[in-house]
């Protein structure tokens, strides 16, 4: 399978980036790692006119920490994020999820900033984003703007970037002491991707839970905060029967998807198993 | 547009002019006339199209040949060295690690990352290593076997068979 011809630049720079998006608007396609947007030229699904390939911009694969902040350039690969020290020490939520991702071939190339802007529902560090209450950096025309990962994610394959706008970075916070994070998935057999991801940062004090964030991709057309398991949990002991009890409203008020490997049933069925899980690790990592 | 690439590929190094769709297994295969490295699925699914890119091992049916302009590649061509077979290669021979062979390239490819991550990898890290590579005929133990062969004579062990 052959992509449809295109005109190819590789700019040097955000700025240069930007201004080759804004002059072609929708004629025009990023390219970071690539293993979202190939696969889909190669089907001729996308068939842009120019491919911009931000790769060789230096500087936008940084993991550095500033203060309470861990910062990830857009072009970390999700290998890096997988094995950098400092996010395996302070963040490791994001190396957990990372290292689900794919295979290893995959995760050399492909990046987060790619993952995230292709919001693909069955991606897995949607959830974790979200979990992180992560700030996502978009950079366009008009600046630099900062992007709760709560209102990045609109719908299936969108987001609340503007057409002219890069991922530069996406920030989430270091994890203190007390708090236990897990990422849990239930892999499709033949593609790999979630079927049901679960993604919990837990606070915990004396065997209850005092603050959860759960984020829950692979069920919904987007990724989503499960706001009513975080509800149920707030305050309460963290034993089997109670988390399960709570984690029954993992899919609550979202519209489960449904496919040929898992119907709409059984994916609600498995969103609460596997939110049970990811929240029992989790506390059992809060220490 | 026709754009200028040039790369090293298994130590020599080729400037050509390629358009910007060319994948990168198309231009080791048709343009430099390196058919070891196979396409299995066209689909970032087999890997029977893995190489090295820098270092890194990367299904080359999912790479542009644009983006591997500087690159530093190696293909299955380039584990032997001076006629002796690469560790990796002597494990798949005595470990009887093939059976079609079309698999192979990639998986070997693949291997290498692994021993160049984990040089002492369990059986369970091995079969994680090669999660992105499919093969058809050997059900996998022989090519686990074929890769702790290896590793053990890359860690300059006595490279013992496993028992059958
Ligand atoms: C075989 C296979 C298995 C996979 N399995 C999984 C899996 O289990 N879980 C999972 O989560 N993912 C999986 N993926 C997807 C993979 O993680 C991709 O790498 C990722 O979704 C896209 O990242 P990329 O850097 O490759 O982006 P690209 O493919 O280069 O780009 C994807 C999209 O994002 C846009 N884009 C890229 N970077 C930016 C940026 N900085 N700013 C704005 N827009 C940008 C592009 O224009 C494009 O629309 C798999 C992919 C393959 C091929
Ligand atoms: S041919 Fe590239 S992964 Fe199958
Ligand atoms: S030996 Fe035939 S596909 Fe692996």
């Amino acid at each position: 399978m052959i992509p449809a011809a295109f005109e190819y630049v590789a700019p040097t720079s955000v700025q240069e980036a930007i201004a080759l998006l804004q002059q072609h608007g929708d004629e025009a396609k990023v390219l970071a790692g690539g293993h979202s947007l190939l696969p889909i030229m190669k089907f001729r699904l996308a068939q842009p006119k120019l491919v911009v390939d931000i790769g060789r911009i230096p500087g936008l694969d940084g993991i550095a920490r500033s203060g309470d902040t861990i910062t990830i350039g857009a072009l970390a690969t999700h290998d890096a994020v997988e094995r950098s020290g400092l996010l395996r020490e302070h963040c490791p939520l994001l190396p957990e999820t990372a290292s689900v991702i794919g295979d290893m071939q995959v995760r050399n190339r492909g990046t987060i900033g790619g993952s995230l802007a292709h919001a693909d529902p069955a991606a897995d560090y949607p959830g974790a984003v979200l979990a992180l209450d992560a700030e996502i950096v978009a950079r366009g025309p008009g600046g630099t703007r900062t992007i709760p990962a709560r209102d990045f994610f609109v719908e299936m394959l969108t987001t609340a970037l503007q057409p002219a706008e890069l991922i530069t970075e996406v920030r989430v916070p270091v994890i203190g002491k007390g708090t236990g994070t897990a990422y849990v998935k239930h892999a499709h057999p033949a593609s790999g991707y979630a079927v049901v991801g679960v993604a919990v940062v837990l606070e915990a004090g004396g065997g209850t839970c005092r603050r959860c964030a759960i984020g829950i991709n692979g069920v919904a057309g987007k990724a989503y905060r499960a706001t009513a398991v975080e509800r149920a949990l707030a305050g309460r002991a963290l034993d089997e029967k109670t988390v399960a009890a709570a984690a029954a409203h993992a899919a609550d008020g979202v519209d489960v998807q449904g496919d040929l490997y898992a119907s709409s049933d059984f994916r609600a069925h498995l969103a609460s198993v596997y939110t049970k899980r990811a929240v029992l690790l989790a506390a059992s990592r809060a220490g | 547009m026709k754009h200028k690439i040039s790369l090293t590929v298994n130590g020599t190094t080729y400037t050509h002019e390629v358009e910007p769709r060319l994948l990168l297994v198309h231009y080791i295969r048709d343009v430099l006339g390196l058919t070891g490295t196979h396409i299995g699925c066209d689909t970032t699914s087999c890997g029977a199209c893995t190489i090295h890119m820098n270092g890194k091992a990367v299904k080359s049916c999912t790479v542009l040949a644009v983006q591997a302009d500087g690159a530093q590649l190696l293909t299955v061509e380039g584990l032997a060295r001076d006629g002796q077979l690469h560790p990796i290669q002597e494990g798949f021979w005595e470990e009887h690690g093939l059976q079609c062979g079309f698999c192979t390239p990639g998986m070997m490819l693949a291997a290498l990352e692994l021993l160049q991550r984990i040089p002492d990898p369990t059986e369970e890290q091995i079969r994680a290593g090669i999660e992105g590579n499919l093969c058809r005929c050997t059900g996998y133990q022989h090519i686990v076997n074929a890769i702790q062969y290896a590793a053990r004579k890359m860690r300059g062990e006595e490279p013992r068979k496993a028992a059958v």
